[in-house]
Order: structure tokens, then sequence, then C-alpha cells
């Protein structure tokens, strides 16, 4: 049974169809890619999918429910976010990011925190050994007491994911999690995903340019351009696609292979 | 746990102590009426800045109708001792609910709004609140309420200041306190997260304003009259510079700063012709100096005092 389809949507901003008629479907437990030239739509598929945009046509169903149009509807339901320019609490501890993420499972209410009832003591020392968990496995633990903004750039980015995560999500989407990563970082980020996928088993769907960490990772890849879904397979399928490789690499004209050889002969 | 309620004690014990010798003071009368006024009127600001920074620095929603709440609570109390004739403790209770209700029916519309739109909102209901007050022939109308017994005294401003401090200040280290930093911090991130940032915001809103009307109230028992020049939106400047010189974000920077302002408000009654040249050169050296306010978002506290270097110690898991 998939967990999220995304049937038919299209979306228009002023006139402008920014997605036009996407179908993706996600398997339960599944690794996917969405990759696309810049501009093609796929923050757009993200926004829909957390109910930040309202699609013109068609519907999205999570876990057999049609999403909300609040996001943070959409977080209870079970599905988390990362995001492309990262959006952490900056001025704020790491295991405060944590722990706000994880507020929607809170076990006290209003009243015990006023006055700081056993309930309080005890749901609070539970958060912070559940948060502290959360970041060991991240290898941020010794970072918890330290402002988010102080992080170096890559340990920002495994703490969003580690903070989306706080929320046990079923469907993790993650927006460019490599973007500005060198390659010894990508690689760890690999890893990370693969082990929370397996750990947490959840699903994830991953917005990415860099092409080694998609082709290494997802099962199964979407094509995206002008807002449109060109292509979809395996990532074997997905390379030898030449709607895929004109997409990405221009189409070759004849008149323009000529000069290039006429200049390689002389 | 034990740890727990052992420094409760303890803090319980240094705040009795406050109350005692102050208390003794006022009663030898070593401390006259001249500086009992001046004591309340730090104890009511305490309140006010404190319940403000509650929206404005905590929650990030930038609020100039303070002083409107303040008078709601300041005029049903003052309707529920003057002139129905009950007790007073039921007036405090009252002015701060009828507030923090105000807060409710004017935060749901107007949060949806940010930063200088949502400012010049709240500043339009101060005023709307002020002139409803104004033209209420009930309540005195331009003249105001006079004979207003005086209930007001050391005691009660001091208690009283004491729970809403503690009050804020454990629903800020809650997971719903937690919530409305988040919102101050990023938006979109937070309700990203599952936080229904509307509710938050109104939330936030309804406590700062049920403890602005509980300020109001004891101000209104303090000073046998209440008119309502008394809250147009100066007073709303005057509560948001304390909270804006103590320090965005911080409890004890709000209460130090009442204090100071207060203080230095006092010192002044005898320059009137210089106070407000002083006062505000006062603002603008400290905003040059330090722009994030005396305390920026950080707390003061004893046990960070006594155990400098081992911050180690402060957080463990088991």
């Amino acid at each position: 049974m998939s967990l999220l389809s995304i049937k038919d949507v299209s979306i228009d901003f002023g006139g402008i169809k920014a997605l036009i008629d996407v179908n993706i479907e996600l398997e339960k437990g599944s690794l996917t890619g969405l990759i696309g030239p810049n501009g093609a739509g796929k923050s757009t598929v993200f926004n829909i999918i957390t109910g930040i945009y309202k699609p013109t046509s068609g519907k999205v169903i999570f876990d057999g429910k049609n999403v909300s149009t609040k996001p943070y509807n959409n977080t209870k339901l079970g599905i988390a976010r990362t995001f492309q320019n990262i959006r952490l609490f900056k001025n704020l501890t790491v295991l405060d990011n944590v722990k706000i993420a994880e507020h929607i499972h809170v076990q006290y209410g209003l009243l015990s925190s006023f006055i700081q009832h056993k309930k309080y003591l005890d749901g609070e020392k539970s958060q912070n050994i559940e948060a502290m968990n959360l970041l060991k496995i991240f290898n941020l633990d010794k970072h918890a007491l330290n402002l988010a903004k102080n992080l170096p750039y890559g340990e920002q980015r495994r703490l969003e994911i580690a903070r989306a995560l706080a929320t046990k999500p079923k469907l993790l989407l993650l927006d460019e999690p490599a973007a500005g990563m060198n390659p010894q970082e990508t690689k760890e980020l690999t890893d990370t995903i693969r082990f929370i996928r397996d750990k947490f088993d959840i699903t994830i769907l991953l917005i990415e340019h860099d092409m080694s960490l998609v082709m290494d990772l997802c099962e199964d890849i979407y094509v995206m351009n002008y807002g449109k879904i060109i292509a979809h397979g395996t990532p074997d399928e997905i390379k030898r696609n030449p709607e895929v490789i004109a997409a990405y690499l221009g189409e070759e004209s004849p008149d323009e292979s000529e000069i290039l050889s006429i200049e390689g002969g002389a | 746990m034990k740890q727990i309620l052992k420094n409760r004690l303890l803090i319980f014990i240094g705040l009795f102590a406050i109350y005692g010798i102050i208390q003794i003071l006022l009663s030898t009368n070593i401390l006259n009426d001249y500086y009992e006024i001046n004591i309340v009127l730090m104890g009511i600001n305490i309140i006010l800045a404190v319940s403000l920074n509650l929206i404005n620095g905590f929650t990030g929603q930038f609020s100039l109708g303070h002083a409107g709440f303040m008078s709601i609570g300041a005029y049903t109390s003052a309707i529920i001792t003057y002139k129905l004739g009950l007790s007073f403790p039921l007036a405090l209770l009252v002015g701060g609910i009828s507030a923090g209700i105000a807060g409710i029916l004017i935060g749901i519309p107007s949060l949806r709004l940010k930063g200088d739109y949502l400012a010049i909102t709240t500043l339009g209901f101060g005023e709307i609140i002020r002139v409803i007050f104004l033209n209420t022939e009930y309540v005195g109308g331009a003249s105001g309420l006079s004979g207003i017994p005086k209930y007001t005294n050391w005691t009660w401003v001091f208690w009283m200041a004491v729970i809403t401090v503690v009050l804020i200040r454990n629903f800020i280290n809650s997971s719903y306190g937690r919530c409305c930093v988040a919102i101050r911090e990023d938006e979109t991130a937070a309700e990203s997260m599952g936080i229904n940032t509307t509710f938050y915001k109104t939330l936030a809103f309804t406590i700062g304003a049920f403890f602005a009307g509980i300020g109001g109230a004891l101000y209104a028992h303090n000073f046998y009259i209440i008119q309502p020049e008394t809250f147009n939106f100066m007073k709303s400047f005057d509560i948001l510079t304390m909270v804006v010189l103590g320090g965005l974000g911080s409890i004890t920077g709000s209460i130090l700063s009442a204090i100071f302002l207060t203080f230095v408000y006092a010192v002044l009654q005898d320059y009137a012709a210089l106070r407000m040249v002083i006062y505000s050169l006062l603002l603008i050296i400290v905003m040059l100096f330090r722009p994030e306010g005396l305390m920026g978002t950080r707390e003061f506290s004893l046990k960070k005092l006594f155990k400098k270097g081992d911050e180690s110690s402060e957080f463990t898991v088991n």
C-alpha cells in the first residue's frame, strides 16, 4: 500500500503553472529521490505535501487521509520536513531545538507546567532523555547545550534532520540535505539517511542536486522539469532516459556538433 | 526531586526575608510614605514589564496595547470594590480575567498580522479601549473614577509580583512556553514542527493580558483615582521601554529595569524640566552600549553565580 499518493496535482500562481498534473506514489519504507533543474517545481511539491500551498486541482492522500491545509496538522499526521535554507531555532540550544519538535507528544498539561507539578517534572525528564538519545544517534549530544547557530554547517544540517525525526514522522521530506556540503560530508550524510530509514522505519522523499548522492541512495527517482514529471524509474533507468539527459544538458543540435567537429579537426 | 524541593524552599525563604525586611522598614517608618509609593510602583511595574515581555520578548509579537489591558483590569476591579462593594482579592481576579478575555478577543483577529502591522493594530486597540472608558458615564467619563479604596500595599504588590514572575517563568520553561519561543525564532519552522502558531500566540497574549489586568487592578487601588488619560499609549511605551531596556526575552532583565527605571523616574521628580531629557539620554546611552538590553536573553541565576565554570553539571540526562 502506498503511504503517500499525489494525484493529478496542478497549481497556478497567478497564471504561472508551477505544477501540471503531477502524480507521485511513495511506497511504505521506500527511499525516493525528486530531481530536476532549478525552478522545476520540486520545492512546490514539498509545500503541497506539507500543506503550505493548496493545490488548484488534484489531491494529496497521506496514509489514507487527505492532507490538511494547515502544516501543523500534517506534522501530527506524520509528515516532517527539513528546509532548503536551514531553518533552525538559531538562538536556542541544540537540545531545545529537538525538545520543541517533541511538543506534539507532550505528556503534561498547561496547568501542571504553571505550578511545576510532578507530571511536569516527569514529562520534562522523559523529553530530555528522548532528545538526548536522538542527538546521540546524530553524534550531536556533546553540543546539546550549545546554541544552534554556533554549530558548523554540516552539523546544522544533521540537527535539522534530528529535529524533524523528533516529531516521530512516518514520512520524512528532505529538501536538498547535501547542499553546501563537501564530498566527505555528503558521504557521511548518505550513510546517515540510509541508517535512519532502517532504524526509524520511515519513508523518505528527498530533493537533491547532488547526483552521486541520489543515484547512490534512492531506489526510485522522479524527474521534474517545467512543473511536470518527465521521468520515473530506478537510478539506472533514469541515467539512460533521453528526456532526462536533455533536461539536464540541453538538446544536442546537429549544427553545433558540426561546428565542434570542425573545430576539433582544425 | 529532593533537590528541587530543597531549592524551592530556599527560594521561598529568600523571598520571605526580602518581604519581611521591607515590611519592617515600612511599618517602623524608617522608609516613609514617599518610599512606600515608589516601592509599590516598582512592584506594579515589574508585573507589567514581565507580562509584556512574555508577549514581546519571548513570543516575539510586537504589542503596543499593554496599557489597554491594564486599564481594563483597573476599571473592572474598581467597579467590583468601589461600585459593588465586594472584596479586593475578588477584584484582582476579575480584573485579571476580564483583561485576559480582552486579550483573547483582540488576539484572535490581530495575531494574523506580523511585525509593524501588529504593533499598529494593538496600538489602535489600546486607544479604542481608552476611548470607550472616556465615553462611559458609569465609570466617570473623562474625569475618571475617584475615591477608590486604597487596598494596595507592599504585601499585596510583593506577593502578586512573585506569583506573576514565578508563573510566567514556569510557563516559559515548559513545552508550551518553548512553542512560544520557537514562534519568535522561526514561525515557518515552528509550524512545520506541529505547532499551531495562532493558538500559541493567542495563549501568550492572553496570559500577558491577564497579568497586565492584575497590575492595573493593583494600580487602581493604590492611587484613589483612575482616569482614561492615565492609560494612553505613552503608558504602553513606558512598559515597552522597561522590557527593551531589560532585554527582550529575559525575565530578570525586566525585573531589574522595572526597578531601575521607577527609581530613576522618582529621583528625577525634583528636576521636572530636565526629567524627560535625562531619562531619554539614559535610554539612548544604554541602547548604544548594550543594544540587546541589560540582560539580553540571559537570566540571572544564583546557581550560575556560585557554580561558575562548572556548566556541565547543570544538565545530566539520567
